[in-house]
Formats: structure tokens, sequence, C-alpha cells
């Protein structure tokens, strides 16, 4: 290769005698710490094959000294974890909401918690803080549909609204005009007769006498004589200006028209129980608990 | 005149294309007459246009030429085919300014999703492919034609291989590019990253990719000078694997030929497998040996320097290449994909930090002897700190590869400020580099400015700055904060509250982004005031270079 | 002969440079993925795994068409915060019928691996729709038009039959049947119903999207959201012999 062995001024160097477009090339030898870190590199890797499964072979593979799996070290951490957790989760898992409430240090590590746990899992649906949005309900304020004492939540939490669940909260409302019940002007009628429950202004031409007739054939079963709702079925309170899908004479129109029959997923299966009823805690902690 | 006209024959190339694109036309247009879906009826009547195009195209040139085709020299020094050049040259700088502004698009979008405009087309799932296709295989896929087909010809000094074949390549080539990314708006897609291009896009790019094997190789065999050039080796290298990593990633199954829908023959793990395997080696030879060859060619070049170790290049490039094929599993860490398969992938990423670092060793230190030249030269300066950034990259990607740093890096914005720090700082930066050499000389201009040069440097350099450090923050506190734990042994941040995280350093990202591109539509002026306006002007010393 | 002097066969032969090269590119590719192919312990073996039914797969290609991929992973890896997180880490079994596989390398948004039944179809179509409807502090874009686009039902055996020739084991029935099951599935008044749930057990069909008509793409979208990670039921499943 040094056939011409030119040395270039400027380094000192041989240069390899080629030339390409006026490109040289100088014959430096490899740099030591270069070559040096390679062979480091080379000799570690060949020590973690020994360590680690690595190699495939004709029918399985290498498992290396200690047989590491992935799999199994997370089994592992997540025992840690409950180690770190400690008794206080079995205690907790053991207690029941009662005494959950009464003993403060159970109170706050459920309340912990349900906190993290509701981040994930319920927040998309009832926000952050658990403020809701329209058709998922707001759990900080004093209007419960289904119950707001931590038994009722809990069942709520557990099983769900419609979830499918054999034993989650069932029936809806009646699609009162797709079913063809009441007519299209009954139903502007008596949904301003529910604006009017809460105090709010009614249309031009509201007949209330018509509405307070429709509506007493047709809704206090499940909402009340006087609309104050029924928890056992579900049926929300009129009268609290609190409202899941709106107030507006459209949104009502085509809540009595059609029903809404949201659904709450159930919990049961997806959550272990200590954590639904950390849960429970931490949702009758958030404001509106009875 | 008309004896001339009589006297010329066509070549077989000419006639044999214009029978072939004549009947791809009329294939075309059957495909769009009963096509399954819009989009492929859109592509097929491209595909009539673009092949009605090309027969005109080869008649017209026929017509218009005379008798005896280019010579291969002309007074004893090889007659250069620039054409082909030239015309990839343009489409890097175009398909890079649109490629950065849909990066800048998608960047807005995570700080601002309003952005996204409710629409299909400009849908950041849809953008986000245009944009990696863009810049990886649109602007750098010209780059790496363009600079291969000059380095190739002056490096061997040859005429290039084929008549039509290299006008070929470069026209079919950026017409994939299209079929590719107007498929994407249009929801066409394979669903694997960096190979989204469905079956018939596939098949194109397979002609044009072997038509462009070939006319690499056939120049190197006819080369003049005994050894060939170290760039060749890692040019040649790239368009093989590049070729084999395709074949092997992409065997789709179309629900029929008359639609765009393609089914891919592997599934699940090993689909996994074949398209990490695909993708880390995309990365390997396309945006790694592909732009070294650029580097073993233009530093020197512009340097003035010979290239530091003969040597070096012999052990880098053979363990390159060896290693970088071992190291896709380190993308599937903690994946369903065995431990073992993840070993061998982690080990080998090690493995490779050092014949990497040989390739940047090689560019830094051919400037020894001319590092003063940094003062006065921002295009060397430009060429300089993309080595820098490759050598932070492939210190970056290696212990990125390590699978505790794994852990936390994976999924995370960490890797989008790795592949953007060699992107940008490499990729990008040895880029321009390499067009603000290669455009004077193809015009045989002076270039326009060396200022506007220095602007876009430190414009552009700014931007990468702001880039990579808001995504190292933002990704290693994504990272953090996904595992973080209270005293309890709880969760601490539930997934939303690392989305809200991230908003300000998304901004500071587009804030980077867009100083990137305007640094790079200095550069299509600086570029064009050269091919326009530089007539007059005194050669600059690089191009008064002899030839040989 | 030097080793320096010996290299100049690659340098001066231009065939035996690529021979070189192809042979070292060969080496990892071969180690690596051939024995994914025939290694038992590749994928576990687990029950309840059955490939998607026809309104499922349009609705997949309506995932993959949309580069949801992009932001979204389905791939829960072996580590305690993301098994807390998401629940039991992803099997290669669980995505051994997907072509292609949409394991993900990012996540904008959380894994979607384990997302079945975790929301009520409501809310995937709300969210669909406008994500910041319902998630003030989404990022993610906004699918409305899917709502407004029917699925074409006629095309979907082809595909049910292309998946089949690429080794997703669908009977003739299933192929036969794919275009009324589609209809059934996103219609549970549906005559077909009982048919399509008899071809694929514990499939559910509901009116995914909430609206009469066609099946619209948002129909197909949220059943396919909808079964993601339900197959497996990991009280069966065997962790010991799957550790590999
Ligand atoms: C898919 C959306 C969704 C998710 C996720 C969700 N919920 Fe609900 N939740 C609802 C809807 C809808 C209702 C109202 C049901 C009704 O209309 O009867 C509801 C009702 C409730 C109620 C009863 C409120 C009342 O006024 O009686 C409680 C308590 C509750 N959810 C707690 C939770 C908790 C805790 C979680 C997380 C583990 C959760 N929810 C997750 C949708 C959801
Ligand atoms: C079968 C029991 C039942 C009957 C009868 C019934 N409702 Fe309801 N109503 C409910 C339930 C349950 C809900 C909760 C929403 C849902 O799940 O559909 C509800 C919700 C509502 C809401 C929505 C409240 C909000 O906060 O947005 C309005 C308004 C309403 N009902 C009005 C009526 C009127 C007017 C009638 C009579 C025409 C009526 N309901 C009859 C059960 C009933
Ligand atoms: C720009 C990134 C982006 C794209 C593209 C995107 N998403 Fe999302 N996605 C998010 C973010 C961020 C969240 C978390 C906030 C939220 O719930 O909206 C999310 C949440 C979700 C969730 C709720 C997951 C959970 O467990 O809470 C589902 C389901 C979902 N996306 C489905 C999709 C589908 C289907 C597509 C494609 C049609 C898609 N996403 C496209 C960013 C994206
Ligand atoms: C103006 C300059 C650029 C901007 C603003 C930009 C912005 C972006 C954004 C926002 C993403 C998506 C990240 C995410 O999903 O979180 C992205 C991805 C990507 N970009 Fe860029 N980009 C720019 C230039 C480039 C260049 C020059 C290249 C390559 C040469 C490049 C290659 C990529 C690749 C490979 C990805 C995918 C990364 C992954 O999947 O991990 N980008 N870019
Ligand atoms: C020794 C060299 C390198 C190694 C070992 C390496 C390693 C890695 C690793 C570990 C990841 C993250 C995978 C994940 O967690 O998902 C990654 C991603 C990536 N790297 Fe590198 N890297 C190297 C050099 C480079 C260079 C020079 C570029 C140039 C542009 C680059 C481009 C990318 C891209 C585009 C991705 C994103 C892939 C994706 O998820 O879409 N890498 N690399
Ligand atoms: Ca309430
Ligand atoms: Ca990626
Ligand atoms: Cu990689």
């Amino acid at each position: 290769m040094a056939e011409h062995n030119e040395i270039d001024q400027v380094t000192g160097t041989a240069t390899t005698g080629h030339q390409w477009d006026g490109i040289k090339e100088l014959n430096t030898p490899l740099p030591r710490w270069w070559v040096i870190t390679f062979y480091i590199t080379i000799v570690w890797s060949i020590g973690y094959w020994i360590v680690y499964p690595a190699w495939p072979l004709l029918a399985s593979h290498t498992t290396g000294l200690f047989g590491y799996s992935s799999r199994a070290d997370v089994a592992v951490e997540l025992a840690n974890l409950e180690k770190i957790r400690g008794d206080k989760m079995v205690k907790l898992g053991a207690a029941s909401l009662v005494e959950i409430e009464k003993d403060p240090a159970l109170l706050a590590l459920a309340r912990a918690r349900g906190k993290t746990v509701f981040g994930d899992n319920c927040a998309p649906c009832h926000g952050s803080g658990g403020a809701g949005a329209k058709g998922y309900p707001n759990l900080n304020d004093d209007e419960w549909i289904w119950g707001g004492s931590l038994d009722k939540i809990l069942e709520t939490i557990q099983y769900g609204a419609r979830s499918g669940h054999a034993k989650a909260h069932e029936g809806a409302m009646l699609a009162f005009g797709k079913e063809g019940v009441l007519k299209k002007e009954e139903i502007v009628t008596v949904a301003n007769y529910v604006r009017a429950l809460s105090g709010l202004s009614t249309g031009k031409g509201y007949d209330a006498k018509a509405g307070a007739k429709i509506f007493a054939d047709n809704c206090v079963a499940c909402h009340g004589d006087a609309g104050k709702g029924n928890q056992e079925l579900g049926a929300p309170n009129l009268t609290d200006k609190i409202w899941l899908y709106g107030s507006d004479e459209a949104t009502l129109v085509e809540t009595i028209s059609n029903g809404r029959a949201g659904v709450m997923p159930a919990w049961v299966g997806r959550l272990d129980p200590s954590t639904i009823k950390a849960l429970a805690v931490y949702v009758h902690s958030l404001g509106g608990g009875q | 005149m008309s004896q001339a006209a009589s006297l010329k024959k066509m070549t077989i190339g000419e006639s044999g294309l214009t029978v072939v694109f004549a009947a791809t036309a009329f294939l075309c247009m059957i495909g769009a007459a009963k096509a399954l879906d819009a989009p492929f009826a859109f592509h097929a009547s491209l595909g009539a246009a673009a092949s009605l195009a090309a027969v005109f195209a080869i008649l017209n040139r026929y017509f218009d030429r005379p008798a005896a085709l280019p010579p291969q020299e002309i007074n004893g020094r090889p007659n250069y085919n620039l054409g082909p050049i030239k015309f990839a040259s343009f489409m890097a700088v175009f398909w890079g300014i649109a490629g950065f502004t849909v990066g800048l698009l998608i960047a807005s979008q995570l700080a601002w999703p309003a952005l996204n405009f409710d629409l299909p087309w400009t849908s950041f799932g849809r953008l986000r492919p245009l944009h990696t296709s863009a810049v990886i295989f649109a602007f750098g896929g010209n780059v790496l034609l363009a600079t291969s087909f000059y380095v190739v010809q002056k490096s061997s000094r040859v005429r290039l291989a084929g008549y039509i074949a290299p006008w070929f390549v470069v026209l079919g080539y950026n017409f994939f590019i299209v079929i590719a990314g107007t498929g994407y708006l249009l929801g066409v897609t394979q669903g694997k990253e960096y190979a989204e291009p469905e079956w018939y896009a596939d098949l194109w790019l397979t002609i044009v990719w072997v038509v462009y094997l070939l006319v690499f190789l056939v120049t190197l065999i006819k080369r003049k000078e005994p050894h060939i050039f170290v760039a060749n080796w890692f040019y040649l290298a790239f368009i093989v694997t590049i070729a084999v990593l395709h074949l092997g990633n992409n065997p789709p199954l179309p629900v029929s030929v008359f639609g765009s829908k393609s089914y891919i023959a592997w599934g699940g793990v090993q689909d996994a497998m074949f398209q990490w395997w695909y993708g880390h080696n995309a990365v390997g030879f396309f945006l790694t040996a592909g732009f070294l060859a650029i580097m073993y060619y233009f530093v020197p070049k512009r340097a003035e320097r010979p290239i530091y170790s003969y040597r070096l290049s012999i052990i880098h490039f053979w363990a390159l290449i060896f290693l970088y094929i071992w190291a896709g599993p380190h993308h599937l860490h903690y994946t369903a994909l065995p431990d073992w398969a993840q070993t061998l992938g982690m080990t080998f990423s090690i493995m490779l930090w050092m014949p990497s670092w040989g390739g940047m060793i090689n560019g830094l230190m051919t400037l020894s002897g001319a590092w003063d030249k940094l003062r006065t030269d921002p295009v060397l300066r430009m060429l300089v700190v993309s080595v820098a950034f490759y050598g932070m990259s492939t210190f970056e990607g290696p212990m990125m590869s390590i699978k505790v740093v794994n852990s936390l890096s994976h999924y995370t914005d960490w890797t989008i400020g790795h592949v953007h720090s060699g992107a940008l700082g490499w990729v990008g930066f040895v880029s321009f580099g390499a067009l603000y050499c290669l455009v004077p000389w193809l015009w045989d201009r002076k270039l326009y400015s060396l200022k506007l040069v220095n602007w876009h440097f430190w414009v552009a350099t700014i931007g990468i700055v702001l880039y990579i450090s808001a995504m190292w923050v933002s990704g290693i506190l994504q990272g953090l904060m996904w595992r973080a734990y209270t005293s309890l042994g709880f969760l601490e941040y539930s997934f939303i509250e690392t989305v809200e995280a991230m908003h300000p350093f998304y901004i500071i990202r587009a804030a980077g982004g867009a100083l990137f591109l305007v640094g790079s539509l200095i550069m299509a002026y600086n570029l064009w005031m050269t091919v326009r306006a530089g007539e007059a002007e005194v050669q600059s010393p690089v191009a008064l270079q002899p030839a040989e | 002969m030097s080793f320096w002097t010996r290299h100049q066969i690659f340098e001066k032969n231009s065939i035996i440079l690529i021979g070189g090269i192809l042979a070292m590119i060969a080496v990892g590719g071969l180690v690596e993925i051939t024995p994914l192919f025939y290694l038992k312990s590749t994928i576990e073996v687990v029950d309840g795994v059955r490939p998607y039914t026809p309104l499922e797969l349009a609705g997949r290609n309506i995932y993959v068409r949309e580069g949801c991929y992009l932001c979204h992973s389905q791939m829960v890896r072996p580590l305690r915060d993301e098994v807390e997180r998401y629940g039991h880490f992803s099997l290669a079994a669980e995505s051994m019928y997907d072509h292609p596989f949409q394991w993900g390398s990012k996540r904008t948004g959380p894994d979607l691996a384990r997302v079945g039944a975790k929301y009520s179809d409501d809310w995937h179509v709300t969210h669909l729709v406008n994500p910041r409807a319902i998630v003030p502090q989404s990022v993610m874009p906004g699918y409305p038009y899917l709502a407004a686009t029917e699925v074409d039902p006629t095309g979907i055996a082809d595909h049910l039959r292309t998946n089949r020739v690429v080794g997703v084991p669908y009977s003739d029935d299933q192929v036969a049947n794919a275009a009324a099951d589609l209809k059934a599935q996103a219609d549970p008044d549906n005559a077909g119903v009982e048919a399509f749930t008899k071809r694929y057990p514990k499939a559910v069909a509901r009116n995914f999207d909430g609206k009469g008509g066609a099946p619209t793409e948002m129909d197909a979208l949220v059943a396919y959201l909808q079964m993601l990670g339900t197959l497996v039921d990991f009280k069966l499943y065997n962790e010991k012999a799957n550790l590999r």
C-alpha cells in the first residue's frame, strides 16, 4: 500500500498513496483508546451473555446464570410494592367502610389510594377534580343520582350503571318521544314545566296546567310528585338546578324524547376490592358525601 | 439534418422504456377504471399520467438529441453526467422545506391541538408519517441520490453508467415520494413506521432501487481509479442493505390488485422484530452509512486535507455494518419480544458505539491542520458540527439501548430528542454542508453569500439546541412522572397530568423547529441566487480544484 | 501480506465488496429473526385469543389509517408502574393475529392495550368526536368525520380471506358471512346477531355509535377499542410457564 509513501506535511503521517478527485488518505494507525474501548464493550457484552438469556438455540435459548426473566422480575417488584404499602393496605382490605371512616390513618390511606386510581380510571369521565362533564355527573356536589352514602357510592363503583354487569343499577328513563308516548308539543310543554320546577324562565305560550298534567301522568312515578327525584331508580332531582345533561329547552326536549341511559362502567374485576373501597372513600370525601 | 436523423438509432433503453412505459400507462388506466377505492384511482391516474409523460419525454429527447450519444470523455477528461444530480439537489431543497414545515405543523399541533382542524388530511396521525417520510426519504433520499451520483463519478473518474437510467432513478424516486406522501394524506398506509407506503408504492420503489443499485455498481465497475474510494463503500452498503431491508419488512398481500389496502405477511411479535430490524437499520444505513459517505467526500474536499485514517475507515466500516444489523431489538425492550432477543439488541448496540465513533474520529480529525478554516468558512463549520452531532447521538443511542435507561426513555420525548439530534444536527447539517458545496460545483458558479450561510448556521443551531434540550427535559420528566410513586407506595401522577406537563416544552420545541425552518429558507434563497445570479463572478477556490 | 494490504481485494473489486457487505448484514438478521418462527416459547399458549370480527377488523383498519399508533402504544411492559396503570403486561399471543402489529413506539396518549370495556361506547364516541369536550387537557385530534362515514360491508369478506392467507385462522363460515356479521355486530336488533355470536363467542353486538342506520366508521373503531385486551382471562393464565 505504501509504495509512494508520501508524507503529509502537517501531521507527519504517511499517506496511502492514493488520490480520488484530489482526496488523499493518511495511514494513521487506529487510535489506541478507540481500540481498547471497543474491546471493553465486546468483553462486557460477552459477560452479559453469560449472565442473561442471550443466544437462540435449536429448541430453546441460553438462559443465563440466574435464569433472569423480565416477567419474573416484575412479579417481584409488585410484591415489593405490597411491602412498601405494608400492613395498612391489608388492614384496609379487611376493614369495613365505617371502620375506615373512623380510623384517621386508614382514612388518609384510603383517600391517597383513591386519588391515584381516580386520575387514570375515573377522571376521563368525571374530570380531574370530579366536577363531571355533560352526561357525567359531578361527584363533589350534594346531588346524587344513585345515593351519596358510602355504601351507595361503593355499590355504584363496583357494578356501575347500565354497565352490563348483573348487579348494575338498571332502569332508564323511557324515550317518551321515540316510543311515541308523548307528542312533540307535549314534550316541549313538559320540558318547560321541568324548567319551571327549578325556577327557570319558560317559553312563550307555555301552558303551565298542561305541563303539570303531563308531568303527573308520566313522570312522577320516577321523579316523584314534586320532581325531587328517586335514588332507588336513579331518577335525578329536577328541582335543584343541577343538570346532568343541561337545562335549555332543546336539551330537555332531547332528554325526554330519547332518554339518556348513561353508562357508568363496573369496576369489580378490573380493580381489586380494596382499591374500589378506597375509591368510594375518596369520592365520598370529595365534598358531597352523605 | 435529415441525414443525421436517419442515421440516428434509438438505444435499447429508449425503445425498451418507451414500450414499458406505454404498457404501464395502459395498466394504470385499467387500474384507475376498476379501482375499488378513491385513493387507488387517484394514484393509478397519477401513474398513467406519469407514464405517458415518460413516453413523451423519452421520445422528445430522442428527436431532439444528436445522433451520437453523449461521449464518455471530452478531451481526455470524463464527461460527467450532472443533469440528474442537479434535479435531485433541487428536489432535496424543496422536500426539505416541505418536510420541516410539516414538522413545525405537527409540533404545533401537539402544543395547540386545535390545529388538527378536525379534518382527516390535516390530523396529526396522517401528517406525522408525511413529516418523517418527507425529511428522511424525500429530503435525505434526494441528498443521497445527488451526492452519490456526484461522488461516484468524481472519485471513479468516469461518466455515470447508463443513458436514461440515472434520470429514471431520480424521477422515479421522486414519483414514489409523491405517491407515498399523497397516500398518507388520503389515509393510505401500511401502519409500520418508516415503511408506511402501501404495496404498489413499495413495488415501484423496488424497481427504482434496483436500477439505482445497477447505475451505481456499473459506474464503480467502469472506474478509472484502481481502488474504490471509501465513500463508495458506504454508499454501496447503504444501497444494498436498504434493498434487503425493504424486501424483508414489506411482503404485503393486497386485498385486491385494484385496491390500496394490503395485509403484511408477518404478524405480531415476528412483525415487530422485522419492523425494527428494518427501522433501526433504516437509521443505520440510510441516515448513517449514506451520510457518512457524504462526510467522507465533502469534509476532506472542503477542508482540503487528507482523510485522517485509512485503517480506521476499514475497521469501522466493516464493524459498523456487521454490528448495526443486530441492534434492532433495542426498540423492543421490555415488550413481548423474548428476553434473549432484547439482550442481543442491547449488547450489540453497546458494541456499536466505537465503530460509530470511528466515523466521527475520521471526520473530525481530517480537520487537523485546518481547524482555523472553521472561523472563516461557515460551510465547513456546518459539516464539522454535523459530525459532532453524529458523535453525540451515537453516544446517546447506545446509552438508550441499555435496558434500565430504555425503561425510562422508551415511549417518551427523550426518543424524539435523540432522533432530532441525529436528524437535525447530523443528517440536516451534513446535507446542508454538502448542498452548499455541490450547487456551486454543479452550476459552475460561486456561492452567492457566505454571510447568509453563517446566518443559516447560527439560526439553525439555536433551533436545534432549543428542540433537543426541550425534548430531553420533557422526555425525562415524562418518564419520571410515569413511574413516580408517593411515599405510601402509590402512583403519584395520572397520565393526563403528564400530558399537561409537556405543554411548555412542546411550545419551545415548535419555536426551535421554526428557527430550523427559517435557516433552511435562508439556504434555499442563497442557493437560488447562486444558480441565478452568480454567472459573472469569479470561481470559488474549491470549485477551481482540478477534477482529478 | 499485511492485514491492510489484504483488504485491497475489497477495494479493487466491486462485486467482492458487495458480496462482503451482503455476508456481513445477513448474520444478525438471521440469528435474531429465524428463531422467532420456530422457538415454541416465542408465543405463549393461551385461551381466548381469537381473530377479529369483521366489524373489529374494519375498526382496526381505521385505527391504522388514522395513525393512532403514532401516539398510542398497545404494549404494556412488565414494569410495575405500567402493570399498575394499565393492567397485566402484554403477551405475544395477544397480538398474534395482528397484521401489522401495532405495539407503537411513542406514548403521547396512554397505552391502549387494555382499554377495552374500560369506558362506555358513548364516552368513546364523544371523545373521538371532540376529545377536549370531555378531557380538557387532551392534545388528541378530533375525528368527527368517522361518525358520518359508513363502513362498506361488501368488501370485508375479501379482507378476511386475505388475512387467512397470511395466517389468521378464519373459518369458511366466518369468511362467507363476513358482511352479514359486520352489520349484525353494530345492530343488536339485527336478525343475524345470534348467528354472529355463534361464530364469534363472547364478542358483543351493540349499537356502538348510538345512531341508527348502517354501520359507521365510528361503530367499527369503537367496537375495536372495546375489545382490546379483553380476550385473555388472566385468572387462567399460567405465569410460570411463560417466563422467557
Ligand atoms: C365511561 C365513563 C365513566 C367512567 C370511566 C367512570 N364513570 Fe362514574 N359515572 C358515569 C356515568 C355516566 C354516571 C351516571 C350514571 C347515570 O346516569 O345513572 C356515573 C356515576 C357515578 C357515580 C354515581 C354518582 C351519583 O350521583 O350517584 C359515582 C359515585 C361514580 N360514577 C364514581 C366513579 C368512579 C369512582 C369511577 C372510577 C373508578 C368512575 N365513576 C368512572 C360514567 C363514568
Ligand atoms: C322510568 C323512570 C323515569 C320516568 C317515568 C321519567 N324519568 Fe326522567 N329520568 C329517569 C332517569 C333514570 C334519569 C337519569 C338519566 C338517564 O339515565 O336517562 C332521568 C333523567 C331525567 C332528566 C335529566 C336531568 C339532568 O340532570 O339532565 C330530565 C330533564 C328528566 N328525566 C325529565 C323527565 C320527565 C319530564 C319525565 C316525564 C315526561 C320523566 N323524566 C320521566 C327516570 C325516569
Ligand atoms: C396527537 C396524539 C394523539 C392521536 C393521534 C390520537 N390520540 Fe388518543 N389520546 C391522546 C392523548 C394525549 C390522550 C389522553 C387524553 C385524553 O383522554 O384525551 C388520548 C386518549 C385516548 C383514549 C383514552 C385512553 C384512556 O385509557 O384514557 C383512547 C381510547 C384514544 N385516545 C383513542 C385514540 C384513537 C382510536 C386514535 C386514532 C383514531 C387516537 N386516539 C389518536 C393523543 C392522541
Ligand atoms: C423543522 C424541523 C422539525 C420539526 C419541527 C420536527 C418535528 C417533529 C415532531 C413534532 C415529531 C413528532 C414527535 C412526537 O410524536 O412526539 C417528529 C418526529 C420525527 N421527525 Fe421531525 N421535525 C423536524 C425535522 C426533522 C428532520 C430534519 C428529520 C430527519 C432527517 C426528522 C425526523 C423525524 C423522525 C424520524 C421522527 C419520528 C420519531 C419517532 O417516531 O421516534 N425531523 N418531528
Ligand atoms: C450507535 C448508534 C445508535 C444507537 C445504538 C441508537 C439507539 C437508539 C435507541 C435505543 C432508540 C430508542 C428506541 C426506543 O426506545 O423506542 C433509538 C431511536 C431512534 N434513533 Fe437512534 N441510535 C443510534 C444512532 C442514531 C442516529 C445517528 C440517528 C440519526 C438520525 C438515529 C435515529 C433514531 C430514530 C429515528 C429513532 C426513533 C425510532 C422510532 O421509535 O421511531 N439514531 N435509537
Ligand atoms: Ca352530583
Ligand atoms: Ca416512533
Ligand atoms: Cu435503533
